[in-house]
């Protein structure tokens, strides 16, 4: 249905032009530069740094090989495998430690101070649990995960409107209603950002495994690269990877409606 | 008679939480040395607790574990001074040029949530299997937090103190050494934390990935000669120093930050 009786200033867009995208783009330009040069030069040992023309190659190589992706579907899998187990993990804790303040003051120190500690250093733990296969991998990726995803969820829960949980108790809501009710809904921005950083976390975590100990994934893939000295390939991937990530990363902001959430 | 002072009830609370944190960390360590020791858990996947904590002596005395632990701070105090150097020079220019700022403030952020530690083998490529490879690891990964926080510290200067070095007629370095810098300190200190944490975890994982220099490469070691108690308490021992290296920086943000 067309509004009627609202005037709306009509913003011009930004020229595409303007100052700060020619920096970018100047910086691009003279990274790409720079690298293309060193690749030239000789002055470092052939293929360190290989040409933009045979990485741009090693890309195109890469996403028409299938191979690849067998091995992307496996390192899917996995982070989305230890997303989902470490992901609802943190979250119960999360709820559990947010909800009650003697609980948190009893055990989120030990989360707190435990989430920045390196998480890869538990692998050789991880592969006596589990084994060398993608178990292992799963378990570090939920390990990663879980610290990130529990900790925003508490202190996300902690900032709840008072309001809102007095309105549900006020309806003697049960303790099931409260979770999915109130709290669940008024937390939606911190649990998001909680699963947005537990991907990430999830994602280094496989992945690094992979490249110690695999023999299939894409963190098995780069380190194969680096041990036959196919350094185009194992840019390529590189890169892949990273656009990937960062993909990945906006697709679970978006998908959870994350801009669209105003903020007070 | 001198009165005795009895706790109020906020402490008793916070005394008894975290009797209740701990305790159940001692119970959880009893009924896992408990069930190891009766065998429902294999001593082959999982030693004693009493087994680790005892090999923490032949970790100090066979393994050299302080030499390795200075090695690994060394590291990490390199990458630190890089990084602390790198961001606030790096910062300081974004905020004296505008524009660059504008340009790239958006790009420095989004690559202090970049999984760097994955880019390894290519630092191994370029620096080789050495030192070096592990801090610049560490110091690329440490440095967009010191960046956006020396930012933020500096463009969150009180005016009135702007425009007092202003009436000193201060010359542009000495706006930025006498009034801009102290007064973005304590911000600036907040990057510099989280840039020597992410520093941490980067070199003692680049370490543990390459099988070299100091306490990530003393696990896998350990791990590979199957040393079961020696990995768990290496395990414990890099826990700990992440712990302490987490709240000395805190103790420092804390005694930097300014009283309301």
């Amino acid at each position: 249905m067309a509004e009627a009786g609202r005037l709306t200033r009509v913003h011009a867009p930004p020229p595409v032009l303007n100052p700060v995208m020619l920096l970018r783009v100047a910086l691009v330009l003279a990274l790409l530069m720079i690298w293309e040069l060193l690749a030239r030069s000789g002055w470092l040992y052939r293929d360190v740094v290989p040409s933009l023309f045979k990485v741009a190659a090693a890309v195109e190589d890469l996403l028409t090989t299938k191979d690849y992706y067998f091995n992307l579907g496996v390192t899917s899998a996995e982070i989305g495998a230890a997303l989902l187990i470490g992901g609802l993990s943190g979250i119960a804790v999360g709820l559990l430690l947010g909800a009650n303040r003697f609980l948190a003051k009893a055990y989120e120190p030990f989360l707190y101070y435990l989430g920045p500690t390196p998480k890869i250093i538990f692998f050789p733990v991880m592969i006596m649990w589990f084994g060398v296969g993608p178990e292992s991998k799963v378990a570090l990726g939920t390990l990663s995960c879980f610290f990130p995803v529990a900790l925003n969820v508490a202190a996300g829960m902690r900032q709840i409107d008072k309001v809102l949980i007095r309105v549900g108790e006020s309806f003697r809501a049960t303790a099931s209603d409260m979770v999915f009710k109130i709290y669940l809904p008024a937390m939606r921005h911190p649990i998001i950002n909680g699963v947005r950083l537990g991907f990430g976390f999830a994602l280094i975590g496989t992945l690094l495994a992979e490249t110690k100990l695999s023999n299939k994934g894409i963190g098995f893939l780069i380190i194969q690269a680096y041990s036959t000295f196919d350094m185009p390939r194992m840019y390529a991937m590189l890169i892949i990877l990273f656009v990937l990530a960062f993909g990945a990363n906006a697709a679970i902001g978006r998908l959870g409606g994350l801009e669209t959430i105003k903020r007070t | 008679m001198t009165a005795v002072a009895l706790p109020s009830r906020a402490a008793r609370y916070s005394y008894s939480a975290r009797i209740l944190g701990w305790g159940t960390a001692a119970v959880c360590l009893l009924a896992m040395e408990a069930v190891i020791r009766i065998g429902w858990i294999s001593q082959f996947i999982v030693p004693p607790p009493s087994e680790i904590a005892a090999s923490f002596g032949r970790l100090i005395l066979e393994e050299h574990i302080i030499r390795r632990f200075f090695y690994t701070v060394g590291e990490c105090l390199a990458a630190g001074a890089m990084i602390t150097v790198c961001g606030i020079a790096v910062g300081v220019l974004l905020c004296r040029y505008g524009l660059f700022r504008k340009a790239y403030e958006t790009w420095i952020a989004a690559l202090a949530s970049a999984p760097f530690v994955l880019a390894y083998p290519l630092f191994m490529v370029i620096f080789g299997r050495n030192a070096w490879a592990i801090i610049v690891m560490g110091f690329v990964s440490g440095l967009p937090p010191v960046i956006l926080k020396t930012i933020e510290g500096i463009s969150g200067t009180r005016r009135v103190l702007v425009n007092v070095g202003r009436s000193f007629n201060l010359s542009g370095s000495q706006q930025v050494w006498k009034i801009l810098f102290p007064a973005a300190l304590p911000t600036i200190f907040v990057g510099v934390r989280l840039g020597l944490i992410f520093a941490l975890i980067n070199i003692v994982g680049t370490e543990f990935l390459i099988n070299f220099g100091g306490l990530g490469q003393l696990i896998t070691d350990l791990a590979e000669r199957y040393d079961l108690a020696g990995t768990y308490a290496a395990i414990c021992f890099v826990i700990l120093v992440s712990i302490l290296f987490f709240m000395v920086l805190e103790r420092v943000e804390r005694w930097l930050r300014p009283v309301d």
